[in-house]
């Protein structure tokens, strides 16, 4: 498969636009019982690619959908450019999309699909091809214009989409988990060919996923949601180091759950005071610190009150898993290391973290 | 489209014994399915040939017994046929293009906003073959307004409800294959109105399905006896049945003629859609 990033020679034509400024404020949408918006609200900058990211059902496609015309919210605004649009439908609104299944039409080769949105613009026929076959370069895809969709791999199929969505200027992009249904691989190739593609063009961009990875790569900012609301807006450094929520911090990144005594603004964890991050439950003395896999040292210790239970190979790290005072905390480490902790090795674990978030301690099942 | 054409699915079946049978080169039931199916392609071939042979037979042999093409001519120059041949067409196209007016749009409908009313469309649309020809007929006679009670296309408007079943199943075959809500929002968001989605992009995409609805419409409104004879419309069957002739062969041969017609169609129409494919492929 041609995955090449384009150079600037292949984007000759295309001229760098600029995105739109985008308002959701306080949207709520309704789904009979279900509350798939809840209060939503999310400001978007021009030229800025933000993730909506969540698990399933948390509202981040209704947001999207909202967004792009083909749902209309309960109550809220969208503004896009200045204009309230929630009227509007999503026809005349500009905005190109990508989806998560293959949306090509089936009956037009690669440089139709891609005329498709020039065509109803009235572009003429020449102009209209001659765009068409520029975006196909831009993507990648020149030598694929005359294929049509069963003749093209998953992810071609996705950057075909890609330059139609592209072909029309649109004010703003919207992408649709257009990543999940390809393989590892072509994701990872895909997912840096639409961040460059993004940069160089610099329109206003929303991406939902619910794969953190994609997320975190992608992004300018991520909106993490949950249950119809934005849990915490935030660049995707921010989000990991300094997640403002329980929720946050167990959805983005893994964390470990360890329970710890409080003493004024610190916890001791693990015979280390740890400052605490943000706000701690009022009057708790018992708390869980959740912590990430790169919060704690490994050290080999035959009488260490902690025990391997579980060693993952990652590649340049080893995921480990320690059991101990009932938690399990994971820990990496570096591989070339690794060969001392073996299944029921004996060890100690030490804080490494400046600060630690902390929640309410999780009931007893 | 999703939709397999026989010839394609017996290819497929074809190239799938052959890499099994040149790796198991000894597999008996391989050559035991082939006899099978041979066998039953033969009894299939002999059930619909025989019959028509010897109908074709019965109109073309003279009365010596050889074979003469009298019985065309004299099928041409029979009285109210050219006229009922037009009548019949006239019929088919109105049929055509009102029940695929009416129910593409619909269906496309329902399949995108209202998938739960799809059993109850179904049941609805079986109800022309449970209803007696008779009871439909003076029904709508009993409601349509006199200009059209007094037109040929008040049967048009009939054979409409009695094609529904068959449009029905070879539409939502058809638009089951494809990914519709996707299809049609990805063309909204690219600025397209409802008509040029369903004129450019859907259309297109359930060619088979329109083509089968299209022949099978044409089938029945070129079969129909009942209801065009009851409202006194001298169709193709009511002439085959009213015109007087000291040739039977006539009526057979007009009868054969309107099969091998409707064979005809169907038979372009696969191909035509097969070479279209093939053209794509290639």
């Amino acid at each position: 498969m041609d995955t090449q990033v384009p150079t600037t020679s292949s984007v000759s034509g295309s001229t760098p636009q600029t995105g739109a400024p985008v308002v959701l404020e306080n949207l709520t949408r309704r789904f009979g019982t279900t509350k798939a918006l809840d209060g939503f609200t999310l400001h978007i900058e021009p030229g800025e690619f933000v993730a909506l990211l969540g698990p399933s059902g948390c509202g981040k496609t209704t947001a999207l959908r909202v967004l792009a015309g083909f749902e209309r919210p309960d109550i809220g605004k969208v503004v896009v450019d200045g204009q309230d649009v929630v009227h509007i439908p999503a026809q005349k609104r500009d905005m190109g999309m990508v989806f998560q299944s293959y949306s090509l039409f089936p009956n037009m080769s690669a440089r139709d699909n891609v005329a498709f949105g020039l065509q109803l613009r009235h572009q003429r026929g020449t102009q209209r091809r001659t765009r068409a076959e520029e975006l196909l370069a831009l993507v990648g895809l020149a030598e694929h214009s005359a294929k049509y969709p069963h003749q093209l791999s998953g992810g071609q199929q996705q950057r075909v989409a890609l330059a139609r969505a592209l072909a029309i200027e649109p004010r703003v992009l919207l992408l649709d988990e257009p990543l999940s249904a390809l393989d590892a691989k072509v994701r990872a190739e895909l997912r840096d060919q639409i961040r460059a593609l993004q940069q160089r063009l610099m329109i206003t961009t929303v991406f939902v996923t619910h794969d953190q990875e994609e997320a975190l790569s992608m992004a300018d900012r991520v909106c993490v949601m949950s249950r119809g609301r934005a849990e915490q807006i935030a660049t995707p450094a921010e989000l990991y180091s300094k997640p403002s929520t329980e929720f946050v911090a167990q959805f983005v990144g893994i964390s470990s759950r360890v329970g710890v005594v409080r003493t004024g603004d610190t916890v001791s964890l693990f015979g280390r005071d740890v400052t605490i991050r943000g706000a701690a439950p009022e009057g708790a003395q018992s708390l869980d610190a959740l912590l990430r896999p790169e919060d704690v040292d490994v050290v080999v210790n035959p009488t260490g009150l902690g025990i391997i239970t579980h060693k993952s190979f990652l590649g340049a790290t080893t995921r480990l898993e320690v059991g101990i005072g009932g938690a399990a905390v994971k820990a990496d480490i570096l591989s070339s290391g690794a060969d001392v902790f073996e299944l029921g090795t004996r060890v100690d674990l030490v804080a490494n973290a400046r600060d630690v978030l902390v929640s309410a301690p999780r009931p007893a099942t | 489209m999703a939709s397999l054409g026989l010839g394609e699915a017996l290819e497929g079946d074809q190239d799938f014994m052959d890499q099994y049978s040149r790796g198991n080169p000894s597999a008996p039931w391989i050559k035991r399915v082939r006899w099978g199916r041979g066998i039953a392609l033969f009894l299939a071939a002999v059930y619909f040939i025989v019959p028509f042979y010897a109908a074709m037979q019965f109109c073309l042999q003279n009365v010596n017994g050889g074979f003469s093409l009298a019985a065309f001519k004299e099928v041409g120059e029979a009285p109210g046929f050219y006229s009922a041949l037009w009548l019949s067409t006239q019929l088919a196209i109105a049929t055509m293009a009102i029940v695929l007016l009416l129910m593409v749009p619909t269906m496309i409908y329902v399949h995108l906003r209202l998938p739960r009313f799809r059993r109850v469309m179904e049941v609805i649309t079986i109800l022309p073959i449970v209803i007696p020809p008779i009871v439909l007929i003076v029904g709508v006679d009993g409601v349509a307004p006199l200009w059209l009670k007094s037109s040929q296309y008040l049967l048009a408007v009939v054979y409409v409800v009695l094609a529904m079943p068959y449009v029905y199943r070879s539409l939502d075959a058809g638009l089951g294959a494809l990914d519709l809500k996707t299809l049609v929002e990805a063309a909204r968001s690219l600025g397209s109105g409802w008509v040029s989605i369903i004129w450019r992009v859907l259309i297109p995409n359930m060619r088979s399905a329109l083509l089968s609805a299209s022949v099978l419409t044409l089938a029945l409104v070129f079969g129909e006896f009942t209801i065009a004879s009851l409202d006194g419309w001298t169709t193709i069957p009511v002439w085959i049945y009213l015109t007087p002739t000291t040739n039977p062969r006539i009526n057979t041969l007009v009868a054969m003629m309107a099969l091998f017609g409707t064979c005809v169609v169907l038979g372009l129409v696969v191909s035509l859609d097969r070479s279209r494919r093939n053209s794509r492929r290639s």
